[in-house]
């Protein structure tokens, strides 16, 4: 008994140190020096300014010139992450979902007059599970380009293109699908002003 | 649906049944002893720790002494994680100032993280210091993982042993798992994610801009390194609250299949390597089978249940796939398929709010928890738990052509039973009893987040959670309160949920693990008698399915009226609540 006490005593701390300290440690020495850019965040800068990180979404509502993040119940803190956690048969989700898609037509619309709300992706609609959830579906980003290019006077074409190269089309939609990285694109657009 | 949907499912299974024996022979190579090339570097600690804790000829245990060693280092951890949790405003490494946790929540967290279970009534994010992630959480995803794969050996080894009464001896066992299996495949496994953009360093917050002229805070710190091994232990806590769905944590989709991968490694390799422990690796291969044949169940049901849109929607007219509380990388495919890997084995990691699933889809992680994750379940623990299902298939089997049940040519006898049948109804008769007093007092309700059916699934699936160990969430059930403060000033816990699932954690965690250990201890050294013509085989495609049929028919007998009250009777009306 006393035995167990005293290696068990002697394990937690001798493993607490190796696995706890030097594991750890070690890993962040070997990232950091392999891989800084990702061990870091994978922050991006504009005009030498951190302006955030490719893998956390970004809240751009009320800015139509960029493109616009999918809804998040976080308002997209990457420092308190939150899904809405709202039920299947939530009444309140009904209303919150109602609510949005009625604003996605509404800014959307003006830009392009044929879009119905059948064609809403839900993406564009629904809370995330990250609450900064970086990507959009290529159907959102697709609805979202006539307006875009319409304020920033861009050729449709132009904008598609951004959209296109700024798609994760890496595993051909094997290893998740293809998706859009919304603040990588609004960066590439501003570069296009600057031009 | 898509078909690189199902080809991803396809792809894992595939993926997973080439690791399952590569990986089962060396762990068995480690367990018994043999030079592994990973010796050449690490025997010296491994013969120097051993020698610590062991003495220097370690004697081997029998099933007390062994049960014995993993109670009193579990307990040891268990207060270490505490004080960690209770003493943190005190530690370094802590620029946030994050204050204490409360004794509640404590409780609940150390019994969570010690019975590699990993629910989670906190956000690490907001409440936890660098230095409590790595000392404190991370350690006990290495240290419970490497419990559960040394009581799973030990029981197998029961199960093998012809003369001996001895299962192998715990230190060593310990030292082993973590030297040769958890700690190399994370070394590997963090810089794999760390490559794919998970996070790695000990800053904590940045502060910036963004783009449109808002501020951000980035949340860092020494996330990849502590994925890694709550993914390969079974653990699952998430560095951040939403878990997986970060994509600091997971980053891209190539990275969510090699987490699935590192999640079901272990526990799938285990069955192989009781295949060579007991010395007929088809007996393996039947358990591993049953494993795959119950994971693609639940997945073929899930994805196209929450491929469609749920009952909020429609009401709201929003067409197309059920992206509440899922991220786009993810989509439903990825996060329906992370959460049947993330349900089956006990790892409880999700990448997708489960509570927002649609009443079917919801209703498959629920029921992959309630066979006793026994589905791969968390290592170690998921493979005792199969023989203990395998037990009561061959008893069955005996009754129904009366004759005394006899499993790898032991008789299975009154004492055998008995033990099983605890170790197989403790779980359920304790997941029902919280549940029920949850619901019942007013105490109970505080903790509900929705309202309707879903506030009882919410319930349901916190007390199926962590009495099973496996630590996902209905995550709108809350334990803790977190207002918007500095630090965590003035958050507190909801004793009840606190205690109540800090409760179930741990006999949910100890006393299968005993009974188990018993059975081994029973069975260990029994005679053996050579098979006849009347003895029922248990290496066949027949036993395989009595098998299925036993856990199938246990849990639809103990689960099915609750699981109508929660999640089904969402899936069957289209009514809001």
């Amino acid at each position: 008994m006393l035995r167990q006490l005293r290696s068990s005593v002697v394990a937690v701390i001798v493993l607490s140190v190796l696995l706890g300290l030097a594991y750890p440690l070690a890993m962040t020495g070997l990232a950091q020096v392999l891989w800084p850019h990702q061990a870091n965040g994978s922050r991006v800068e504009a005009d030498g300014r951190l302006v955030g990180s490719t893998l956390i979404g970004q809240d751009f509502r009320g800015m139509t010139r960029y493109f616009q993040s999918r809804p998040s119940a976080s308002a997209d803190d990457p420092a308190a992450t939150q899904a809405s956690n709202l039920g299947p048969n939530s009444a309140a989700l009904a209303r919150q979902l109602h609510a949005r898609l009625a604003a996605f037509l509404r800014r959307e619309r003006p830009y392009d007059p044929d879009l119905t709300a059948a064609a809403v992706p839900a993406d564009a609609v629904t809370a995330s599970g990250s609450g900064v959830d970086p990507d959009i579906s290529m159907a959102d980003a697709a609805i979202q380009a006539h307006r875009v290019a319409a304020v920033r006077a861009l050729p449709l074409a132009t904008v598609m293109h951004l959209i296109a190269e700024h798609t994760d089309g890496l595993s051909g939609g094997l290893f998740g699908p293809v998706s859009v990285n919304v603040l990588a694109l609004n960066l590439a657009l501003d570069a296009v002003r600057s031009r | 649906m898509t078909a690189s949907g199902w080809l991803q499912i396809a792809l894992l299974l595939v993926v997973l049944t080439g690791i399952t024996p590569l990986l089962g022979g060396y762990i068995h190579r480690v367990f018994a002893g043999e030079r592994v090339l990973l010796a050449r570097v690490l025997g010296p600690v491994e013969r120097r720790s051993s020698a610590l804790l062991a003495g220097s000829e370690p004697a081997g245990q029998d099933w007390r002494g062994y049960a014995g060693s993993v109670l009193m280092f579990s307990a040891v951890s268990w207060l270490a994680l505490y004080l960690v949790l209770r003493t943190q405003s005190i530690q370094p490494l802590n620029p946030q100032g994050f204050g204490s946790a409360p004794w509640d929540l404590s409780f609940n967290a150390a019994s969570s993280f010690v019975s590699n279970t990993g629910w989670q009534f906190f956000g690490g994010e907001r409440t936890l210091s660098n230095f409590s992630q790595m000392t404190g959480i991370a350690v006990q995803g290495f240290l419970s993982g490497a419990v559960g794969i040394a009581a799973g050996i030990a029981i197998a080894r029961g199960f093998a042993n012809r003369t001996s009464k001895e299962l192998g001896n715990f230190w060593v066992d310990l030292i082993r798992a973590l030297l040769y299996v958890l700690l190399p495949l994370s070394i590997v496994g963090s810089a794999f994610l760390v490559s794919q953009g998970a996070i790695q360093t000990l800053a904590s917050d940045v502060h910036l801009s963004t783009l449109a002229g808002g501020t951000q805070t980035l949340a860092l710190g020494p996330a990849a390194s502590q994925k890694a091994v709550m993914l390969l232990g079974s653990d699952g806590g998430g560095f951040y609250a939403v878990n997986s769905a970060m994509p600091f944590e997971d980053p891209t989709g190539l990275a969510n299949f090699v987490e699935m991968v590192m999640m079901l490694a272990i526990p799938a390799a285990l069955t192989a390597t009781y295949g060579r422990i007991v010395g007929s690796r088809r007996q393996g291969w039947v358990l591993y089978a049953v494993m795959v044949v119950m994971f693609l169940g639940g997945a073929a049901v899930a994805y196209p249940a929450e491929s469609r849109p749920s009952p909020a929607m429609r009401a709201a007219g929003v067409h197309g796939l059920n992206m509440e509380g899922k991220d786009q990388r993810l989509q439903v495919s990825d996060s329906v398929l992370e959460a049947v890997a993330g349900t089956t084995t006990g790892n409880g990691s999700t990448n997708a709010a489960l509570d927002s699933f649609t009443g079917l889809g919801g209703s498959i992680p629920m029921a992959d928890i309630m066979t006793g994750e026994v589905i791969f379940g968390a290592v170690g623990s998921g493979l005792y738990g199969m023989l203990l299902m395998v037990l009561l298939a061959v008893f069955v089997a005996g009754l129904m052509v009366g004759r005394t049940p006899e499993y790898l040519g032991k008789r299975v006898e009154a004492r055998e039973i008995k033990l099983v049948t605890i170790g197989a109804i403790a779980v359920p008769l304790i997941v029902l009893f919280m549940t029920a007093w949850a619901i019942s007092a007013r105490y109970g309700l505080r903790s509900i987040f929705n309202a309707g059916p879903q506030g009882f699934s919410e319930t349901l699936y916190a007390y199926t959670s962590q009495a099973n160990n496996n630590g996902s969430a209905f995550a709108g059930y809350v334990g803790f309160l977190q207002p918007h403060a500095p630090g965590n000033a003035g958050a507190s816990g909801v004793p009840f949920a606190d205690l109540a699932g800090g409760v179930a954690i741990l006999v949910g965690r100890f006393l299968p693990m005993l009974a188990a250990l018993a059975v081994a201890g029973s069975l260990s050294g029994k005679r053996t008698i050579a098979a006849g013509a009347g003895t029922m085989r248990t290496d066949t495609v027949v036993f395989a399915v009595l098998l299925l049929a036993t856990i199938t028919i246990v849990a639809l007998l103990t689960f099915v009226p609750s699981l109508m009250l929660g999640p089904l009777v969402q899936a069957l009306t289209p009514r809001l609540f």
